[in-house]
This record gives C-alpha cells, structure tokens and sequence, in this order.
C-alpha cells in the first residue's frame, strides 16, 4: 500500500496531464499561427492545431462526463469562507511559513482561490477557447446558396476572441506551473498529481508550529 | 493500473494520429491523371489540306486563300467576323458608363497608347487584311486573315507596318495547305509581343512559351502535357474564351482552372478552403517574366531627345533598351513577384474624353473587387506605370500618332514633335485638342494568369501569413491569421503574461529570501 489518501483518481490524472500536453501543444502551434514564433511551419502548425484542438474536445466531452458521474463539479463550487484567509496566506502567512488555512482532503481538494480560478476556467476560459476555436474551424465562408449566418467577415472578432483567450490561457499556466510548489512541501502537489496520493500532516495541534516548520519547504 | 494507464496513453496518441491524418484528406482524388492522359493524346487532324485542288493554285494575294477557305468552310468568316479577334471590341457594361463598345478599336493603354492614325504598325495583328484607315471594310469577308490563326506550317508572317498584309515573299500555296489547329506559335506570334517587343505587355505571356521548360509552365511544357493556347482557350463559333482586363469589363467567357480542375482540388481540406477567396493563380503563379523581363515603367516625357539631330536608343548591361528617343525611358523586371487585388470579374477603364486629375495618378483600367464581395478573389497583377501625354488645358488623355507612313503626317517616330502628334491623333479621334500638352502619371493593372508554376513551387503558406512584408502586405481591410492581430488584444496580453511572471518571480524570491532567513535563525 501507498502511503498517504488517494486524492486523484486515475483518471483525473490522465485528465490532467492530458489536458496539460495538450494545452502546451495547442498553445504552441496556436501562437505560431498567430504570428508569434516560427517552429513547425504555418501550414503545419494549422494542420497539428485542428488535431490537437479535435483530441481537446473530445477530452473535454471525457472530463465534464467524468465531473458530473462523480460529482467531482462540487470541488469547483466558489465559496466565501476562508477566502480572505487564503489570501492574505499567499500575501504574508507563506513566507512565514505559517500552516495553511486549507487543509487539503480528497473531498475537498481546492482552497477557496483555487475554486474561484478554476471554475472561472471551465465556465469561461475552456468554454471560450472552445467555442471561438470550433468557429474558428467550422465557420462559412459567404458561398451562394448557402446559409450566410457567419460571414468570412466574422473571422476577426472570432479569432480575436481565441487570441486572447490564448493569452488568459498562457498565464494561467505561469501561475498555475508557479503554485505547484507551494503546498505541504515543495514538490507534494506534484507528487499527487503524477500518483495520485499524498501524505497529510497529523491535524497540527495548536500549539506546536514548529513541526510545521520542519516539513514546509519553501 | 500502469497497463491501463500506458493503454490509454496509446489510445490518445493514436486518436491525435487519426486525427492529423483524417480531417486534411479529401476523399476525392483530383483527376489529375485523367488530364494527364486526356492531354497525352495529340489530336489527329482527320482531314488532309494537301490534297485540296482548292489549295494547290498559285496564290497571288491573300485574299485569294480566304476565299479559297470560304469554298468550302462557308460559314466560319461569318463567325470570325463576328468574334473580337476580327472586331477588335466588344460591347461592355462598364460601371458608370454604361453599355459600350470596347477593345483595341477605341481603348487606350499606357503602352503604345493606342491604335488610332497608327493603324499600319499595330494593326498587324488584326486577323484581317489592310486596316490601314477607318475605310477599313469590316463586312468584307475576303479580308478576314484565316492563315494567322490556323497556319500550321509555322511559314506565315504578317509584314511589319503593312495594316496585317502578309510578307509578300511568302509562298501562300505552301501554307495554305498546311492549316489546322491553332497551335502556340500561332497565338504567340501576337500575344507574346505586344507593347512592341517580347513580353513587354504581359509579363506572363513571351516567347519563352513556343518551347517552355516545366518550370516555365506546367501545362504547356513540351516535355509535359504540351498544352496548346487553345485547350484552354476554348472557342464556341470562333468566339474564344478568355479575355485580357486593359480591354473588357464584364465578367463573361473567362477561362478558369476550375473547369478543368474542379472547385476543390487539393488533397488538404485547408487548403481546398482557400479557394473560396483566393484564385488559383495566387498560389500557383509564384513569380511571373521568369525568364524574358517585361516592361514595369514607361516614362513617355523623355521622349524625342535626339543625338545628331538622329534618333537613338540606350540599352542596359543586359541588353535591355532602358531608352529609345521615339518612346522614352523604360524600367523593366524579371522573375517578379506579382502585386495582389480582389478581383470579381468586372473592371472599370478610362475611355477617350473622360477627365483626368493631374495631380493624381490616373486609372486607365482598375478591377473591381473587395473582401466583402462574395464574388471576389485576390487574383496576382502585374502593374504597368506610366507617364504619358495629355491636354494640360480640357484635361484628358491625348492620343498622338506615333507611327508616321509619310513625311510630314506628323508621326512622332519620325518627328518627335509632340505638338503635332498630338494635334493629328486627337483628330482621328475627333476630340479637339487644345495645344498644351503635359505628362501624367497614369497605371495599368494586368492580371497574371499564365506560367503556372509546378506543385514544388507553389506559393508557400507563411509567404502569406506572416508578420514580416508578406505577399499580402499591402492587401488591407481583412483579417489575415498570422498576418495580424488586435493591437489592444496583443498589448493586453503580452502586459498580462508579462505582470503574472513578474508576480511569480517575485513571490518566488520573496520565499526562498524568507525561507533562508528563517534557516538562518
């Protein structure tokens, strides 16, 4: 047996490092289009983009099954309490190293700004990128005798939306790379994402911080 | 648990390969060894012009061959006579002006200028014979010029000068039994050297093309499918398909790729999508006068400097006439990149009497055409610009003559005397000229649609979409991808990517200082 509570689930893990492949990939191909960096090629740059943007969805389709089975949405439901504390954890309590003030637990695996960030991510971000990227892809060009709903003229506020999308999406992934490292100890929340267990401290008593300050890292 | 976690790793990776592979096939081939092998097979002509006793007479003038013609084929003069070849114009809707007669007849250019008091020299090209004067009589069957067209003996000459009549040394028995199918040298022998000399108008279209290599033109390649003008260029009654925009207006019998290759012929979806916005030529026209150079500028205020009180002319280290005193000074170019419009078939032109700004350059024809416009696509041009004559005074363009048959008819090839020119040619058109002249700048826009080039070299994507001065730079008023960009999305994300990793690098150093303090401690 592992040490530890499971926290994700195998295919939360797959879900996740999936969708993180996935994402970097699209982010790459997808600012190459734009004009950003050159390295596969445009034309191949759009062709792997489609690719990757179809895998995307069908992932997507995946996930929000797997979020709905397993009332795994309820994680992402945004709350008020301890949100103030979170916050001012990330502003002074971190390098204090002070303890917490969310305990992570398998039922409840977000701090209240982790539910803020994350549900604003798949209610709007992944929806936005999906939505403006499938117009992207499937939108009419004016033809006769078709329907003429979406004009080649709607290109620019279709793919000025997916852009900056993009860019929402790009530092969400700095700050998202840059997190990883503050949890129990520098490397635990990465640890449970690839194993999908983590070891919890004892319930800390009150009175006794300094284990903390043995087993916080940075 | 790891077998099902590497199962699914090679699912994903085989849906992402599928879905690569998939999506960009089209399920349709294009025909293209169908063309292939319908080209390959050269027709036959089934009918032996040798053994005609019609033909085998001594000839003594040409219209005694177009008479002989007639004898037998005793209805296509009426059908030439009909067609633009023979009329030289055709009635145009043009925008704003309404229905009109137009073509090489009553339309100027920023090249020679145009045919009227100057008949004798650019009328050589008529498919008639002696259109030296307006009393040219169009209804004069016998003057209809068959062996231009369906010479096959690669013998018949048009003298130079002579208003279309033949050179007189020809043996017109040998080539008149020689006749079929027009091949290249036939249409070239005019289309390729129009503007006075090889390639000088079109850029796309010089004598290269008698014997073109693959990478000259794919189709017409004589080790390829050694396609003929005419297998394009398709005529119903003599009336051809295809048409040139300095002389027509209306979006009616244009040859298109598409007739032969279909609306989708590429394998990848993404690129078949292109076609809805982008002619065919765009893509595979990637550069045009590859191998003679074609005139880019004509500066006719030069004109009539003399050495010696003697004509001369300056030519380049490559040959190339950068100067001539009966026609000014030229630039020219080779293996050019095409400039780019929206193009919908229709176009407008200036006609003689229309008034001009001189402080602007003046259109003397423009294809219409917009983003918007379903109809449209960005089609490749060539530019031809210009300074030429006009009246300073009634603000017009100004026909001169140019070509002189007689001394003191105020020809400027002999004179050089504009005022005169002028004076003489505004007369054929019956438009009063007011006796000061000047010059202004004036553009000509061709498209280019010949000298297609093989797959390989096809224009590639990023040519394009990109940043940097692509193919399309100075096509605006649409979103290009890759080209361009919102410039308040960009500079909003590049802020926000660039304030998250600040906040990151300093949150991050604000804990390793922290954390070594309390180390420290």
């Amino acid at each position: 047996m592992r040490k530890g509570e499971l926290v994700y689930r195998s295919f939360e893990r797959f879900w996740h490092w999936m969708q993180a492949a996935l994402i970097l990939f699209l982010a790459l191909t997808g600012f190459e289009i734009h004009g950003s960096l050159p390295f596969f090629g445009f034309g191949n740059a759009v062709r792997y983009h489609a690719a990757a943007a179809l895998c995307f969805l069908v992932l997507v389709a995946f996930a929000v099954f797997w979020h709905f089975t397993t009332e795994e949405w309820r994680q992402y439901l945004p709350t008020r309490k301890n949100l103030r504390a979170q916050a001012e954890y990330y502003l002074h309590g971190i390098f204090r190293n002070a303890p917490h003030p969310t305990r992570k637990h398998p039922l409840r695996k977000l701090n209240p700004l982790q539910k803020l960030v994350y549900a604003g991510l798949k209610v709007f971000l992944i929806p936005l990128m999906a939505a403006s990227g499938l117009l992207y892809m499937v939108y009419r060009y004016p033809e006769r005798h078709e329907v003429r709903s979406l004009t080649i003229g709607m290109l620019e506020p279709i793919a000025v939306l997916h852009t900056l999308g993009a860019f929402f999406m790009v530092a969400f992934l700095i700050a998202h790379l840059y997190l990883i490292t503050t949890g129990q100890t520098l490397t635990s929340n990465l640890k449970a994402m690839v194993t999908g267990y983590e070891e919890f401290p004892e319930e800390p008593e009150p009175e006794a911080p300094a284990t903390a300050a043995v087993q916080g890292g940075l | 648990m790891r077998r099902i976690g590497l199962f699914i790793l090679a699912a994903a990776a085989a849906a992402f390969l599928m879905a690569v592979l998939l999506p960009g096939r089209s399920t349709a081939q294009p025909p293209l060894a169908a063309l292939r092998a319908r080209f390959q097979k050269k027709e036959k002509a089934s009918i032996d012009h040798t053994r005609f006793a019609q033909l085998k007479q001594k000839f003594t003038r040409p219209q005694e061959v177009t008479a002989a013609c007639i004898s037998c084929h005793n209805g296509r003069h009426r059908e030439v006579m009909q067609s633009s070849h023979w009329s030289w114009e055709r009635l145009e809707y043009i925008q704003g002006k309404g229905i009109r007669p137009l073509g090489k007849k009553n339309a100027l250019n920023n090249f020679c200028i145009g045919i009227a008091g100057n008949e004798p020299s650019c009328n050589k090209c008529h498919a008639g014979y002696g259109w030296a004067d307006p009393t040219f009589d169009f209804q004069d069957p016998l003057l209809v010029d068959c062996l231009a067209c369906h010479d096959n003996s690669n013998l018949y000459v048009k003298a130079s000068g002579a208003a279309g009549m033949p050179d007189p040394a020809i043996d017109l028995s040998q080539v008149a039994q020689q006749v079929g199918r027009p091949q290249r040298t036939n249409c070239g022998t005019c289309h390729f050297f129009g503007g006075g000399g090889n390639n000088v108008k079109h850029g796309d279209l010089e004598k290269s093309l008698f014997d073109p290599s693959r990478d000259l033109d794919v189709h017409m390649a004589s080790s390829g499918p050694d396609m003929q003008c005419v297998d394009c260029h398709t005529a119903r009654q003599h009336r051809m398909l295809g048409k040139m925009y300095s002389i027509s207006s209306m979006n009616r019998d244009r040859v298109e790729c598409e007739t032969c290759h279909g609306t989708l012929p590429h394998v990848d979806d993404v690129v078949n999508r292109h076609t809805l916005k982008v002619a065919c030529q765009t893509c595979h026209i990637p550069e045009y006068a590859k191998e003679a150079p074609t005139k880019l500028t004509w500066d006719w205020s030069t004109a009539g400097r003399l050495k010696d009180g003697k004509p001369y002319e300056v030519k380049d280290a490559n040959g190339v006439e950068t100067y001539s005193s009966i026609k000014g000074s030229f630039t020219w170019g080779k293996k050019l990149k095409p400039e780019y419009v929206w193009f919908n078939g229709t176009a407008g032109h200036y006609m003689f009497g229309d008034p001009i700004d001189p402080g602007q350059t003046v259109k003397i024809n423009e294809l219409y055409g917009s983003y918007e416009d379903p109809d449209s696509k960005i089609v490749p041009v060539k530019v031809h610009r210009a300074r030429q004559i006009y009246d300073t005074r009634f603000k017009y363009l100004i026909q001169p003559k140019t070509v002189s048959t007689q001394a003191g008819d105020g020809g400027f090839w002999k004179e050089f005397d504009w005022q005169k020119a002028a004076s003489e040619g505004m007369k054929r058109i019956d438009l009063p000229f007011s006796g000061s002249y000047g010059f202004v700048n004036t553009e000509m826009v061709w498209p280019v649609n010949h000298m297609i080039s093989s797959r390989e070299r096809t224009v590639g994507c990023a040519e394009c979409h990109t940043r940097q001065q692509g193919r399309l730079a100075a096509l605006k008023g649409f979103y290009l991808p890759g080209r361009d960009y919102h410039p308040w999305v960009e500079t909003f994300g590049t802020a926000l990517i660039g304030l998250t990793l600040a906040g990151v690098l300093v949150h991050g150093s604000a804990r390793v200082f922290f954390w070594r303090r309390r180390r420290r401690q």
